[in-house]
C-alpha cells in the first residue's frame, strides 16, 4: 500500500490573529483525482499552499506522499504545482520555459514537454505574455506534468478560462492522469467539472473540512426526502439531516445515510454532486451564524 | 470503433451512460464481435472524465460477457444482445402513438403523461423482478 497522497493531522495556519485552516483533518488515499471545494477564503489555496510547502503549518502536520513538504527538496521533486491563473514568465518565450524545466528538474521528460508544445501548435519562439488564457494554462500544464511528478496540485486551473478552453485543459489533465496514473488535487467552484473528473471530494467551508470521500460512495449514500411537513425531525438514529427546509404541508430533506430509508411517508429521489456540495457548504455556513451570537453573550 | 458522448443534464451516471451506449451499438448492430472499443486513454482525451469512469463501465460490460480486456491489445466486443426488430419497434410506437393521442384528447398534459407512463414502466418491470 503506498502513502496516502494527501494527510493531515491536526492541520491549522494562522496569519497573524486570523486561522485560515483550522484542526484539519485528512488522509486522501493517492491515485484519485481529487476536489477541492469552498466558498471564498474557505481555506482552499492555504491547504494546497502548505502542501507545496510554501507555507508552514501553525499546528499540526501535514504529509504529502508520505514526507513533509517544507524543507525537504526531495519531497518537492515529487509533487507538481499549478498556482491561481496559471503564472508563466511574459519576457520568456515558450523555448526558454522549456529549457527552464530542464534545468530546474532533475527529473524532467524532455519528449513529452516537446511533443505536447506541438499538440498545442505553439510557436515555441512566442513570449508567453502574447499567449492567450487558455495557452497559458496548457502551457503551464505541461510544465508542471513534464516533471513528472507522482502527485499534480492544481489552484483553479481553469477558474478564468473560457468554456472550450477550459474543456481542453481538462481533456489534457485526463489524458495524463490516464497514461501516468499521476494523483491530482484540484480546487474549483465548478462542481459540474468536478462531477465529471473527480472521483473524490473534499468540502472546506471556514477553515475546516465539512466533508471529504470517495465521490461514488458520498452520491449513494445521500439522498433527498419529500413528503407531508414534519417540523421536529426525529430521524432514526442511522440518519442524520444535512438540510431541511418546509414549505406549506411539505418537508424536504437532504439525508445522509447507508441504510435504506424504509418511512413510506418518504419519497426517496438520488442527488448529485452539487446538492450534496451545497447542502455541505450551507450547514457550516448557517452553523457558524447560529455559533456566533452565543460567543457573544458568553464574553 | 464507436464515439461515446455525454448528456450530463440526463442525472444518470457516467458509467452507466457509457455501459447503455455500448448496449445500444450492439443492439443496432454497429458494435459486433471482434470491434475495439476506443482505449480508455481515447475516451477521457474525447470527453474529460476521470479514467476510472471508463475502467469501471468496461469492467461492467465485461462481467455482463459482452466485452473481454486483452492485455496490451485493448478491449474488444465478444458478446452479442438480441438486436431489436425494426418492424416490431415500429408496431409498438405507433400504438404507443395511438395511445398518447388519446390521452391528450381526454386532457392529460405532457407531465402528467409522463408520471402515467413512469409509473406503469416501473410496475411493469418490478412484476418481473417479484
Amino acid at each position: 500500500m503506498s502513502a496516502p497522497a494527501l494527510e493531515t493531522v491536526g492541520l491549522g495556519k494562522s496569519y497573524g490573529r486570523r486561522w485560515a485552516l483550522t484542526d484539519c483533518t485528512l488522509s486522501i488515499p493517492a491515485g484519485h483525482v481529487v476536489g477541492l471545494v469552498g466558498p471564498n477564503g474557505a481555506g482552499k489555496t492555504t491547504l494546497l499552499h502548505l502542501a507545496v510547502g510554501l507555507l508552514r503549518p501553525s499546528a499540526g502536520t501535514i504529509a504529502v506522499l508520505g514526507e513533509t513538504p517544507h524543507d525537504d527538496p526531495a519531497a518537492l521533486a515529487r509533487i507538481g504545482f499549478l498556482a491561481q491563473d496559471s503564472p508563466a514568465y511574459s519576457r520568456l518565450t515558450v523555448a526558454q520555459h522549456l529549457q527552464m524545466g530542464a534545468w530546474l528538474n532533475p527529473s524532467w521528460d524532455a519528449g513529452f514537454a516537446n511533443a505536447r508544445v506541438v499538440d498545442l501548435g505553439f510557436d515555441v519562439r512566442q513570449r508567453a505574455g502574447s499567449l492567450s488564457g487558455g495557452q497559458r494554462a496548457q502551457l503551464a500544464l505541461t510544465l508542471a506534468v513534464a516533471k513528472r511528478p507522482e502527485l499534480l496540485l492544481l489552484d483553479e486551473p481553469v477558474a478564468s478560462l473560457d468554456p472550450l478552453a477550459r474543456r481542453e485543459f481538462l481533456q489534457t489533465l485526463m489524458e495524463v492522469v490516464a497514461e501516468h496514473g499521476v494523483s491530482v488535487v484540484m480546487s474549483s467552484h465548478l462542481i459540474a467539472d468536478l462531477e465529471r473528473v473527480c472521483d473524490y471530494l473534499v468540502v472546506l467551508v471556514s477553515g475546516q473540512v465539512a466533508l471529504t470521500g470517495d465521490v461514488e460512495t458520498l452520491l449513494a449514500s445521500h439522498h433527498r426526502l419529500v413528503g407531508p411537513r414534519r417540523d421536529d425531525l426525529s430521524m432514526p438514529a442511522n440518519q442524520s439531516v444535512i438540510e431541511a427546509s418546509h414549505v406549506g404541508k411539505q418537508s424536504t430533506l437532504l439525508v445522509r445515510t447507508d441504510d435504506p430509508i424504509l418511512d413510506p411517508a418518504w419519497s426517496v429521489t438520488p442527488v448529485n454532486l452539487d446538492d450534496v456540495v451545497l447542502a455541505y457548504m450551507r450547514q457550516a455556513r448557517d452553523g457558524a451564524a447560529a455559533a456566533a451570537p452565543g460567543l457573544a453573550v458568553a464574553r | 470503433m464507436i464515439e461515446f458522448h455525454l448528456d450530463p443534464a440526463s442525472g444518470v451516471a457516467t458509467y452507466v451512460q457509457l455501459v447503455q451506449q455500448v448496449h445500444q451499438a450492439l443492439q443496432l448492430g454497429l458494435l459486433e464481435p471482434g470491434d475495439r472499443l476506443p482505449t480508455a486513454q481515447q475516451v477521457v482525451a474525447l470527453l474529460a472524465i476521470n479514467p476510472n469512469t471508463v475502467l469501471k463501465a468496461y469492467r461492467d460490460l465485461e462481467r455482463e460477457g459482452l466485452v473481454r480486456a486483452r492485455p496490451g491489445l485493448g478491449t474488444f466486443v465478444v458478446g452479442t444482445l438480441p438486436r431489436t426488430d425494426p418492424v416490431s419497434q415500429a408496431r409498438f410506437r405507433r400504438s404507443m402513438a395511438s395511445w398518447l393521442r388519446s390521452a391528450r384528447a381526454a386532457g392529460l398534459g405532457p407531465q402528467e403523461i409522463e408520471a402515467i407512463y413512469r409509473t406503469a414502466l416501473r410496475d411493469c418491470f418490478s412484476e418481473d423482478v417479484a
